[in-house]
């Protein structure tokens, strides 16, 4: 059996092959007989693989850029880039208005994913707070929040306030949306062994709701994480005096190109950062699950 | 509907329904269901399915905050549960499974003893995924035990279990219920099951208990007995399953 099946598989493309003698038990070439099976999963994580596509990335940009390829004009060399980086260090200039951004960023994060986590519990626990939040906050959803700006502006003017708000918006209708889809997806059957268990409202909110929804809490963040640096970039060229979107924005008045790129880098450093932070949070957070990723 | 908790005095049973009614549409699924277990009482309850087996367990568990119904019931303080699925969080490990919603004092040291009585010792800190089929239900069975229950419930503790999981689990039960005496109901659809491990019998239908036999047995239990077979033939018949005649 395990001969003819070898035989009707190399057919045509192995005729002058003798034929053993003996039944062969690992079959013809297009048999796989030994070792394990096929893996379908991704197979065995190398220690910061994350990093190759990045720097394969820059070591295009860069031999471009030293084969004359790019223009400079266009789009500086690395080198350039990391010169000008070093000046702008120098001066302080770019310790100044990146501390300014992640100040953005970070309250904009906190009150986003505080307000977001809050209104989704809220939402997901009762049938009133249900029927109040998810409406308005699905309509929301459709609305993404630079399209508020304007009416953000004319509310709160256009200082941080204004600034932080946008970004806590973008933040907050993320959380909602992640942290309330897992958690009106637990499982009834938990909700049924806590009342079996006779949890309180507290107990059940911990033990149960709480850590049944965080890997949409953690999909959640991600993307807040995200939408905030998006929303650093919007807000921070509209009459800004400082921050990284302003220095980009004043170093293209004066077609300075290698500082846009230092601004791009600085907000690109930031988003991969702030995203393997939360994966690296998320995986400690959720090791009690077994996932394709493992 | 009118239910009653509260400690158990030496007179009164582990559950008391009367005329208790549950109803899902317009069927009624117990039809004005009248049992009495006492206290220490191990019963099964048969049924085929259907019959309101998990309905009348759910009404007992007083789980049933959205089924219409009326009767009355008079259940212990402390009930625990067991599910066919371990229903283990995922989330906590084994040990904070155990104690979960455990109030008192030592709480620990009361879940790593019932983990130990259940044959985990040493296993307090695994995540449920790393524990097998019967260790999960183990688990849930040390859950259950460690609320020192007056009435335990079981809805077909062993139905998702093989063979010879099962057949441990099944001595593990009964050991744990001789060491501490609580009610049981125990629902199944597993005839031998129901007469190997209780002393009374209960087969469910069309929402009333039709049949309500006591199993007078010496322990262990043998299969093999002629008595054992007289048993599960009776409850075979009752169950509407015609018995082929063998002749040996």
């Amino acid at each position: 059996m395990t001969d003819l099946l070898a035989k009707a598989r190399t057919t045509g493309t192995d005729e002058a092959r003798p034929e053993p003698a003996v039944p062969r038990v690992t079959g013809g070439p297009a048999h796989v007989s030994l070792g394990t099976r096929r893996r379908l999963g991704p197979g065995r994580a190398l220690p910061y693989g994350r990093l190759i596509g990045p720097a394969l990335l820059v070591l295009v940009w860069w031999t471009a850029s030293a084969s004359g390829y790019l223009d400079p004009r266009i789009l500086s060399s690395p080198g350039t880039v990391v010169a000008t980086a070093a000046d702008l260090l120098e001066s302080g200039r770019l310790q100044d208005n990146v501390l300014i951004s992640l100040q953005r960023a970070g309250l904009g994060l906190f009150f986003g994913v505080s307000a977001g986590v809050i209104l989704a519990v809220a939402a997901g626990l009762s049938r009133s707070g249900e029927y109040l939040l998810d409406g308005p906050l699905q309509i929301k959803r459709a609305i993404p929040s630079l399209a508020m700006l304007p009416l953000l502006i004319l509310w709160l003017g256009i200082g941080e306030q204004m600034k932080v708000t946008v970004i806590a918006l973008g933040v907050a209708v993320n959380m909602y949306i992640n942290t309330y889809a897992s958690l009106t997806g637990i499982d009834s059957k938990y909700v049924e062994l806590a009342e079996g268990l006779d949890l309180g409202r507290g107990q059940f909110i911990r033990k149960v709701v709480v850590p049944g929804s965080l890997p949409g809490f953690f999909v959640g963040l991600r993307l807040g994480v995200t939408s905030s640096w998006l929303g650093l970039i919007v807000v921070e060229q509209i009459n800004a005096t400082n921050g990284i979107g302003y220095m980009m924005f004043q170093a293209q008045q004066y077609a300075q190109s290698d500082v846009i790129i230092v601004g791009l880098v600085a907000y690109g450093i930031f988003g991969f950062a702030s995203d393997a932070a939360v994966r690296a949070v998320e995986r400690k957070v959720l090791s009690w699950r077994r996932t394709l990723a493992g | 509907m009118a239910t009653h908790t509260g400690g158990l005095t030496e007179d009164r049973p582990a559950i008391r329904t009367a005329r208790l009614v549950r109803r899902f549409g317009d069927r009624d699924v117990l039809k004005e269901l009248d049992l009495t277990v006492a206290q220490g009482e191990f019963t099964a309850l048969l049924g085929r399915s259907g019959s309101g087996k998990s309905t009348l367990l759910r009404a007992v568990a007083r789980l049933d905050h959205t089924v219409e119904g009326s009767g009355e019931l008079v259940v212990p303080d402390r009930v625990s549960l067991s599910f066919q699925d371990s229903r283990l969080l995922p989330w906590l490990r084994v040990l904070d499974n155990v104690i979960l919603g455990l109030r008192g004092p030592r709480v620990r040291e009361r879940g790593l003893t019932a983990l130990a009585e259940v044959g985990l010792e040493g296993r307090d800190r695994s995540w449920p995924h790393e524990l097998s089929g019967g260790e999960q239900q183990r688990a849930a069975l040390a859950r259950a035990l460690v609320r020192d229950p007056e009435l335990l419930l079981a809805d077909e503790p062993f139905g998702a279990l093989d063979a010879l999981t099962r057949i441990k689990m099944h001595d593990l039960l009964r050991e744990l219920y001789e060491r501490h005496r609580p009610a049981v109901l125990l629902v199944t659809h597993d005839v031998d099951e129901a007469v190997e491990l209780a002393d009374r019998v209960l087969v469910l239908e069309d929402g009333r208990i039709s049949v309500d036999l006591r199993i007078d047995l010496p322990s262990p239990r043998s299969r093999r007995a002629p008595r054992f077979q007289e048993y599960r033939d009776t409850l075979l018949a009752a169950l509407g399953v015609a018995q082929p005649q063998l002749t040996h």
